[in-house]
């Protein structure tokens, strides 16, 4: 048994770094590790590194997305693997100047929307390769992948057809 | 016809001035001082409140989970019910909409419905990342990671799909800086020019600084009441004659292209060669205004309702939702700002307290705040809460109030009609 009146907490050096005192704001850290599963979505990480983009089909209606997804939200039956093509166009476009803090460092950036010949819906991407000035509505991409995979979706991204450079002049009047 | 269950009315409200940053008051703080104007101004105490519904958005910004029923100890309405609810930026309109049923079912005769946001906890960026998280962490997040990015690809397709220029976004940020230099509660009132708009550094292209909202810290709090409370408590209360909530898929690209679900003053000629929501539109915007029309018997949206206060959290969102609530007709967003007619002396004032985009949008509290800015201006009471009249609008019988989530994820739209 200890009962002790004298007990004494320890106390460490590291103290807490304050930002105001009226109010008093202190520096509050929080970091963590998550043990994350793609679950039922894996297949589409791992395909990235054998170049291929995983949509889905479903059993049922035959409806085709440009994301994977193992049921149908238009009919609610299970999906099939579908494999899309590594062309596609762009549907939308924009540039990031600014971002959230993790990806700040890679601004200005290009982000794009695909169309993808047979699919009904899209997949979002990164797009390098063209000055922002330069992407239009309709432009033809190519997927390009990432030789050492991150397992992120950023293991493809896209760049200008070759096509784009002749129907890009056209577009741009120059 | 759906069960509408009780009447339902507002019966008082009160807003805190949102700020970039009020490190004096924390959340709980900040949500008494929006409580305790709203019992006052009804001549209410704690014991005429039944329950209460909690609207916040993060626990990553304050990281403190239950953050709802710390403010319900604060306000000292423990031990009565209570629930928190969330859907990214309408949470607001969501939290609003389930006072509400507390109220129509019968479980509640008052309501005490409270949103928060303290967005200074973290800097702009990282604000933005916690904000992003809000996207599909596996597919979107990692690619873009940035709200401003998903709404500058829709703004593009609406301009690609529909002509709209960024010099109608800019009439958007011009109009609703603007109306916010009267209301003494907004956080960035302003006065703009095409120019300041377009000059401002760009974020997202097409869209600059003055095109979209910033963060804030902010409470706002709205009392809910049935129709006999309602008139017990103030002889000018008013209705919540109907709501309607819309929902989207997460990710942005699986929305699909399909036809234009109607409203009773549209045919399908209207849009014979438009791929529907696509990326241009809000479909759960226009699924939410369809629900809440049913229910207040709207059939001509543009002549029955009198004011808006609508979430744009971007000025292109203010464009596209004028379509989706059918003030016009998909593709004349553009020209309708362009025409006036949602200005303060316009066909249909919109967002006449000057908006997200000029009051700021601290996210819970975001969907309350246009609740109390139109119960004040369906009472006729804005110079009262204002300290001015520039904004009150002479005589406002119907307005509509609309949140907004995501990429449009989750949209709310609650129709509220004057009683006096």
């Amino acid at each position: 048994m200890t009962l002790n009146p004298n007990a004494k907490m320890e106390e460490t050096q590291n103290g807490t770094e304050v930002y105001s005192t009226d109010p008093l704001i202190v520096k509050s850290h929080y970091d963590i590790d998550y043990i994350h599963s793609y679950a039922q979505d894996s297949e589409f990480f791992m395909s990235l590194g054998k170049k291929k983009i995983m949509g889905s089909k479903c059993k049922k209606c035959g409806y085709v997305y440009g994301t994977p997804r193992s049921h149908c939200m238009m009919c609610g039956a299970e999906t099939e693997w579908y494999q899309l093509p590594n062309k596609g166009k762009v549907h939308s476009y924009t540039t990031c100047f600014f971002g959230s803090e993790e990806f700040l460092p890679e601004t200005p950036f290009h982000l794009i929307l695909v169309e993808f010949e047979g699919a009904n819906s899209l997949f979002m991407a990164r797009l390098i390769g063209a000055d922002a000035d330069d992407i239009y509505v309709g432009m033809p991409v190519v997927a390009k992948f990432k030789r050492m995979q991150r397992f992120l979706p950023t293991d493809v991204y896209f760049v200008p057809a070759p096509e784009a450079l002749e129907a890009g002049k056209q577009v741009n009047g120059k | 016809m759906k069960y509408k269950g009780r009447n339902v009315y507002m019966v008082s409200g009160g807003v805190t001035k949102f700020a970039k940053a009020t490190p004096t008051m924390d959340f709980r703080l900040r949500v008494k001082k929006a409580f305790d104007y709203a019992l006052n101004d009804a001549n209410l105490t704690l014991n005429d409140i039944d329950g209460s519904v909690a609207s916040y958005f993060a626990d990553h910004f304050q990281r403190q989970l239950m953050s709802g029923i710390m403010v319900q100890d604060y306000l000292g309405l423990t031990p009565k019910p209570s629930k928190r609810v969330e859907g990214g930026g309408a949470t607001g309109g969501l939290a609003f909409q389930t006072g509400f049923e507390e109220i129509a079912s019968g479980r509640m005769d008052t309501c005490a419905v409270y949103g928060f946001e303290g967005m200074s906890h973290v800097n702009t960026w990282k604000g933005n990342e916690f904000i992003a998280l809000a996207s599909d962490t596996n597919f979107d997040y990692p690619v873009g990671g940035f709200y401003t990015g998903y709404y500058a690809m829709m703004a593009r397709r609406h301009m690609h799909e529909f002509g709209t220029t960024v010099e109608q976004l800019a009439k958007v940020s011009i109009k609703n800086h603007g109306n916010a230099i009267d209301n003494p509660y907004a956080q960035s009132p302003m006065k703009l020019t095409v120019e300041d708009v377009r000059n401002s550094p760009m974020v997202a292209a097409p869209l600059t600084r003055l095109d979209v909202c910033t963060m804030s810290d902010g409470a706002a709090v709205a009392i809910l009441a049935s129709e006999e409370k309602a008139f017990e408590i103030t002889d000018n209360p008013v209705l919540v004659k109907s709501i309607g909530t819309g929902t989207d898929t997460m990710r942005l690209a699986d929305r699909p292209f399909l036809k234009v679900p109607l409203l009773p003053n549209e045919k399908e000629s209207d849009y014979s060669n438009l791929q529907y929501p696509g990326i241009h539109s809000f479909r759960a915007g226009r699924s939410a205004a369809k629900e809440a029309y049913e229910g207040a018997g709207i059939t001509d949206p543009l002549e029955q309702i009198d004011v808006v206060e609508l979430h744009d959290a971007y000025t292109s969102s203010e464009i596209q939702t004028y379509e989706d609530l059918g003030l016009c007709k998909y593709g004349e967003g553009g020209s309708f700002i362009d025409e006036g007619k949602s200005g303060l002396h316009g066909k249909v004032p919109v967002n006449p307290s000057g908006g997200l985009l000029a009051c700021g949008h601290p996210v819970g509290a975001t969907g309350i705040m246009q609740g109390v800015f139109m119960f004040w201006q369906l009472q006729r009471t804005i110079s009262k809460h204002f300290g001015n009249s520039a904004l009150q609008l002479p005589s406002p019988k119907t307005g509509l109030i609309h949140s907004h989530a995501g990429t449009g994820t989750y949209v709310t739209v609650s129709v509220m009609e004057a009683t006096k």
